[in-house]
């Protein structure tokens, strides 16, 4: 399920309109990873608060998002791109990659609200694909 | 069992209450074939899925939508007993249709974010994880009588 060349166009696309949002995009979708997902909070018990709108939480979220930019830049070629977003989850936050996929799911959330109009179902595939791209060039360097 | 909250409870029901059926229903259903197309395999009998604008504009997928988001509401009156709700609709799934029960969760993450996009900022974390327990619980009944 590789991206075509039509779905690279249309991430780069979507990503063009709501890229200026991407701070409020990233802390919500954690926040609401937080409050769905209740085991991913395992990973963040050394912030003092896990509420959606604290700061911890809003601030990684903005982190977050810059990783999706530079995925979004390198879409030509993920696995070189994020090579060491991949090494850091790897072998220093040791998250399990089962979590990229609800954390993905949370983000398009995020979209469909956010930008209804502009999230339709072929935006949704091209990101679907997208993220599943990211998730697996982000498991790369796990073993 | 599955053991709601009281606020999980109102929190369905509202939703619930709240919904177009018969426009999310079509929409949850048509962006299921459009996002995972193999999902379209059960669905050859109802003509041109060729591509989005065709599954979107197609009047079977329609009727289907609000077929599923009608007997979603029945789930919705029987919170407490979604196994006995959904059994012969399982054993319809499972024996007549061989709809494999994975699927069930990807029309459910569907209908998730159609329903999010409606709701708007209304849709909050705790009402996401409501809805999802709901479903989830919806598909689970749903995969019982499979063997």
């Amino acid at each position: 399920m590789s991206l075509t060349e039509k779905d690279k166009a249309v991430v780069k696309a979507l990503w063009a309109k709501i890229s200026t949002h991407a701070d409020a995009i990233g802390g919500d979708a954690l926040g609401r990873l937080l409050v769905v997902y209740p085991q991913t909070k395992t990973y963040f018990s050394h912030w003092p608060d896990l509420s959606p709108n604290s700061p911890s939480v809003k601030n990684h979220g903005k982190t977050i998002m810059s990783g999706i930019a530079l995925a979004v830049s390198t879409i030509d070629d993920l696995k070189s791109g994020l090579q060491e977003l991949s090494e850091k989850h790897a072998f220093k936050l040791r998250v399990d990659p089962a979590n990229f996929k609800i954390l993905s799911h949370c983000i398009l959330v995020v979209l469909a609200i956010m930008f209804p109009k502009e999230f339709t179902p072929e935006a949704h595939v091209a990101m679907d694909k997208f993220f599943c791209g990211v998730s697996l060039a982000l498991a790369e360097r796990y073993r | 069992m599955v053991e709601w909250t009281e606020c999980e409870r109102a929190t369905i029901k509202d939703i619930f209450a709240k919904l177009d059926y018969d426009s999310v229903g079509p929409a949850a259903l048509s962006r299921c074939l459009v996002v995972y197309p193999w999902t379209q395999r059960y669905f050859s009998k109802f003509g041109n899925l060729y591509n989005a604008a065709a599954i979107m504009g197609n009047p079977n997928v329609a009727k289907h939508g609000k077929i599923i988001l009608h007997d979603l509401e029945r789930g919705v009156k029987n919170m407490d007993n979604l196994k006995e709700t959904y059994a012969d609709l399982s054993v319809l799934h499972s024996e007549k249709l061989h709809v494999d029960p994975d699927n069930f969760k990807l029309i459910s993450d569907c209908l998730t974010i159609v329903v999010a996009s409606r709701m708007g900022k209304a849709f909050t974390g705790e009402v996401q994880a409501a809805l999802q327990k709901f479903l989830a619980a919806v598909v689970s009944a749903l995969g019982r009588q499979y063997h």
